[in-house]
């Protein structure tokens, strides 16, 4: 039984950590209805870039404070020079420009950086606490609650603000949303500067868990079934979607994995989205759509 | 606006198709193709392993004109460690030169195994350090690959060697638990059944567990293993693996210097990430690190003190992976000097550099000629024998450098050899090759 | 001038639902036929059948069946590459387990069972539309490499995991030189191109259409939502199936699940995009632009060499594959196969626009 609880309160807080990245994608959709491959692409460069400039001796926070202002000039530059060009089109389109987007990242961001792997310290030791004899890590509470508070604010920022309910309304239909007087260049760049701002933090955790290294674009696909399973557009959704990911994959690794050969997290928390979605096509969160002829 | 960038474009396209047409022409040079990665997720380990063979190529270039007197030239051809991207690399670069090319060095081992047939049938020899099919060992069947210095399986022996020397002798294995947590692919597997061998031969338990591919996460899988209680974690990992299996050890407090690594996980890009974690960690080794080498020390003074150098951060230099570049450049370079001494001092053919490196002879006296004592150990090579050693030293990371941790490790030939033979054979049959009668090479 | 329709009049309905309506495009398409089964294989060096031409032959057909399933049919899907290690593995599979099976009837078995796969993992597009559905593919993509790795029974028990393809043989014939494997590929993938654009122009293809436009409005008119989807699901599979059994015997050599991995899906669907949705040509002008431009890249590249570090050089190599991705997507994004259509438009008129 302990090491039952001990499996699925391990598995919750690494789904907090998936929650994280599916956050950046959540944004974008949300405002933009943009898949956006970038996301990933985002994170390393954004952990690169404030891994870099630490190195150069500045202090934590301003190297921080740095990082996020490049972050926010990246976001307000894809807007200006890609998504700005692309308004109207299929969504397939957009979506491949992120793609290319994710490339030009990747490569400027090795560029610039060069391709040296980095350890990144946050000053939480990962060492566990005992709580009745079962083991937590100090590391993921602590990224647990950081990216809890991040979701409670952006769900406020986009339920209760006007700029929220413009980026609601953006997503849903730009050209409507134009017609009504809502500066679609803007509410983008500020989505984008915010998806940003969220690479950054699910970089800077990442990044201390697996070292700052291109393999962080990675992380991306423990966030997809998160995505689907919350639905794109709804960002407590991908809270308790990351939750149901996280607990349900490292119990399946570890009890049924021993049946069927192990090495399942890969395709479990797919499966398993596959389950939910046949029940609510447009995940647990999702806003349903209705279909009209 | 629209037709001029479509001119423009149409207009580039035509230029490269040009250079595609255009072949160079070159006098009496040894050409030596370099499919190397410097771009994406393995970078940062295959820049420098590209940059220390360049950087020793020049070298011998700079210093003695090339090898007898004809000089070594090279060009690169970025693989980004796909398979398909390196076949293209040895479609472009296999007929290049006087000769052809020397021989093909990818560092990968999908490459390697799909570049295979191709390179028998052109007779163009691969060479694999320390990685690449096992069975490949015994070369009267696979003529064309050489798995120099260690393959995995005489890893896997030395693995089990030096966990039996950490416990006080061999006979103390017995009734020991080994944890063998493994890479989720054919790589991932390719030692399970030496390790069984092994656990059936010294009576200690075998727990083979999965980390799934990429192996960004492993909370599960070091639950499981402290819930088993091993007394070593044998870790067959790559890339992003490495770094989140300390973590995760870490995480669960399983001690580091109980985990003993294959040499994928034995550079600086491994543990640096892990930051803190690391400290205690063992890994596989074939090629130390480190700048003390007089080889290493005159790459910094012809080379890189005018300029000259491949790395653009001379802090890579002296860096695992650099090593391990510098080792596979000696390695070729010597393979193409004995093969002179058959062939002549002239340009050489694929066949002909196969040749030397079926007669490599790197006694301990010739490397420190080299500048490389004991930077490897030891490698003769025959037509029996493409593998040439078999010994891995291991090595620790005490937080900021790696730091020996044993010496030398002899494989276990006396289980290895009938597995060898064993898939030799298998493979022969599969394809019809009639291996060759070593007995009758020269 | 020289590309004008004037004058040629369709006197019979055979001639107006020919393939090729236009005499111009007819002589183009005979020429190119001519040109890459007889030239191309006597001039082309060894570096451009093997290293160039066969893998962007083998993705185009891959692409060709994913626009299918995408471009037609309407189904988003990230598991063409598990429908391609489906086609390769049961391919060899058979190829061991029946001793004697010629090479061609290997194949095509291979592809009906990555059909039979692809039915299976279409079902879900039941229910799941559009990027949803997307990521739910994914769930084939990861199952199908993790089982294929996992038992052992799939790579005939090899130590490695990574099996040799056998030899291939066709009427007696060995194909063992570039040119040949060129030939073999030119030869399977031109078939299926003309069997796809039948298809697609057949009512089978027109009810795929009707279902990507809108499928409830289409289920309206009484078009079998399930036989459509599925049938789109099954014959894309086969072909990516057959583009798979191809990509590991004839440019790999080996069957190796990791060939196969989710880079592979991705970049077949960018080769459809790029190329065009709902395009045949589109298929081929995209595997063009993705297979070829970063070798393309890497040439130009070299011609820098020495004068640049190397390691800048392969990065803005990266970085200017990306840009002009999001460059040609701005100028055209419906894709390059629209280009192509505008040229051809333009060409019409030409040299007197007005």
């Amino acid at each position: 039984m302990q090491f039952f609880i001990e499996v699925m309160v391990g598995g919750l807080l690494a789904g907090v950590m998936y929650s994280l990245v599916a956050l950046g994608f959540v944004l974008i959709y949300k405002a933009s209805g943009v898949f956006n491959f970038a996301q990933g692409a985002l994170v390393l460069f954004a952990a690169l870039t404030f891994v870099s400039i630490e190195k150069m001796g500045v202090p934590f926070w301003i190297a921080l404070a740095i990082t996020l202002g490049i972050m926010v000039l990246m976001g307000v530059a894809i807007e200006r020079i890609v998504l700005r060009r692309l308004v109207n089109q299929p969504p397939i389109s957009l979506f491949m420009a992120t793609i290319g987007l994710s490339f030009f990242i990747e490569g400027l961001a090795q560029t610039v950086w060069g391709t040296e792997v980095h350890g990144l310290e946050l000053g939480i030791t990962d060492e566990p606490f005992d709580v009745m004899g079962v083991f937590i890590s100090k590391f993921d509470l602590f990224a647990a609650t950081l990216s809890g508070v991040l979701v409670a604010g952006l769900a406020l920022f986009f339920q209760k603000t006007k700029l929220g309910r413009a980026l609601r309304a953006v997503a849903d239909d730009h050209q409507a949303a134009l017609s009504v007087g809502i500066p679609l260049k803007h509410i983008w760049a500020i989505v984008w500067a915010v998806a940003g701002f969220v690479a950054l933090v699910a970089g800077m955790l990442w990044g201390s868990r697996l070292g700052v290294q291109f393999a962080l674009t990675l992380v991306v696909l423990k966030a997809l079934p998160v995505l689907i399973l919350g639905g794109f557009t709804s960002v407590p959704g991908a809270i308790v979607g990351g939750l149901i990911v996280g607990a349900g994959e490292k119990l399946a690794e570890v009890y049924l994995g021993p049946f069927i050969g192990g090495g399942i997290e890969n395709w479990f928390p797919y499966m398993l989205a596959l389950v939910f979605l046949l029940v609510r096509p447009e995940g647990l969160f999702g806003e349903r759509h209705i279909e009209r002829v | 606006m629209k037709t001029n960038s479509l001119k423009r474009s149409v207009l580039a396209v035509a230029v490269s198709l040009g250079t595609l047409a255009a072949g160079q022409a070159w006098a009496a040079e040894q050409f030596i193709p370099i499919p190397s990665y410097r771009v994406g997720p393995y970078a940062s380990g295959g820049s420098k392993y590209y940059g220390g063979l360049i950087d020793y190529i020049n070298l011998v270039n700079a210093k003695e004109g090339g090898v007898g007197g004809v000089k070594l030239t090279y060009e690169e051809c970025e693989t980004e460690y796909k398979n398909d991207r390196g076949v293209e690399c040895y479609e472009r670069l296999k007929a290049k030169g006087e000769a052809g090319a020397s021989m093909f060095n990818f560092m990968s081992t999908g490459i390697t195994y799909a570049t295979m047939d191709r390179a028998s049938q052109d007779k163009i020899p691969l060479v694999t350090i320390g990685f690449g099919r096992a069975d490949a060992k015994d070369g009267s069947v696979f003529p064309y690959v050489f798995p120099l210095i260690t393959s995995y399986w005489s890893q896997a022996s030395a693995k089990i060697s030096y966990i039996g020397q950490r416990l006080g002798g061999m006979d103390k294995l017995k009734g020991k638990k080994i944890v063998n947590l493994y890479h989720g692919s054919a790589y991932g597997k390719e030692t399970m059944p030496v390790l069984e061998a092994f656990a059936k031969k010294y009576g200690f338990e075998l727990v083979n567990v999965e980390v799934p591919a990429p192996g960004t996460e492993q909370q599960s899988q070091w639950l499981e293993i402290r819930r088993q209680q091993p007394d070593f974690v044998i870790l067959r990992s790559w890339g992003v693996m490495t770094p989140a299996a300390i973590k995760a050890a870490a995480k669960v407090g399983f001690p580091r210097d109980k985990i003993v690594a294959v040499w994928w996980g034995g550079s600086e890009e491994d543990v640096i990430p892990a930051g803190e974690a690391a400290k205690g960690y063992i890994a596989g080794s074939f090629a130390s690190d480190g700048v003390g080498f007089p080889v290493i020390q005159d790459i910094q003074k012809t080379l890189y003190a005018n300029g000259k150098g491949n790395l653009s951060d001379q802090a890579a230099i002296g860096t695992v992976n650099y090593n391990r570049g510098v080792i596979g450049g000696i390695m070729m370079v010597e393979a193409i000097r004995v093969a002179q001494g058959k062939f002549g001092k002239k340009a050489l053919n694929g066949d002909e550099v196969r040749w030397g490196l079926e007669h490599l002879d790197l006694s301990p006296a010739r490397l420190k000629a080299l500048g490389a004592a004991n930077m490897i150990p030891g490698v003769k090579t025959s037509c029996a024998n493409h593998e040439g050693s078999g010994y891995t030293r291991f090595m620790q990371w005490d937080g900021k450098a790696w730091k020996p941790a044993s010496g030398w490790i002899a494989p276990d030939n006396s289980v290895l050899d009938p597995l060898v033979k064993a898939s030799a054979d298998k493979y022969a049959k599969e394809k019809g090759i009639t291996p060759r009668d070593c007995s009758k090479e020269k | 001038m020289i590309y004008r329709e004037a004058g040629q009049f369709k006197i019979n309905y055979q001639s107006d639902s020919a393939i090729l309506p236009i005499v111009q495009d007819r002589m183009f398409m005979i020429g190119l036929m001519v040109v890459s089964f007889l030239v191309i294989p006597v001039l082309g060096s060894d570096y451009f059948l093997a290293g160039i031409l066969t893998p962007f032959l083998i993705l185009s057909l891959a692409a060709l069946g994913l626009n299918i399933l995408t471009g037609y049919a309407g189904q988003l899907s990230l598991g063409s590459a598990a429908f391609m290690a489906v086609g390769a593995f049961a391919t060899y599979n058979f190829m061991i387990r029946i001793p004697g099976i010629p090479l061609l009837l290997a194949l095509v078995l291979g592809g009906l069972m990555a059909a039979l796969v692809g039915i299976l993992f279409g079902l879900p597009s039941l229910r799941i539309k559009g990027f949803y559905l997307a990521v739910a593919t994914l769930a084939a993509q990861f199952f199908i490499e993790w089982a294929l790795t996992k038992f052992g029974w799939f790579t005939n028990y090899s130590s490695s995991g990574v099996i040799s393809a056998p030899e291939m043989q066709v009427f007696g014939i060995v194909i063992d030189s570039a040119a040949k494997k060129y030939l073999f590929t030119l030869a399977i993938v031109a078939l299926l191109t003309l069997a796809a654009k039948n298809m697609v122009r057949s009512s089978l293809g027109r009810s795929w259409m009707a279902v990507r436009d809108m499928d409830v409005a289409a289920e309206v008119i009484g078009i079998p939502i399930l036989k459509t989807k599925l049938l789109a699901f099954a014959i894309s599979s086969f072909y990516c199936g057959i583009a798979g059994a191809l990509w590991a015997f004839v440019l790999l050599g080996t069957v190796d699940p990791q060939a196969f991995d989710l880079h592979r899906s991705f970049q077949v669907l960018f080769m459809i995009i790029v190329g065009g949705v709902g395009s045949i040509l589109g298929s081929y002008l995209g595997a063009a632009f993705i297979v070829l431009l970063p070798i393309v890249l890497n040439l130009i590249g070299q011609l820098f060499h020495g004068a640049i570090s190397t390691q800048f050089l392969s990065n803005m190599e990266m970085m200017l594959f990306g840009g002009l991705i999001i460059f040609f997507l701005i100028v055209e994004p419906l894709g390059l196969a629209r280009l192509w259509q505008i040229a051809k438009e333009k060409l019409r008129m030409w040299p007197f626009p007005h």
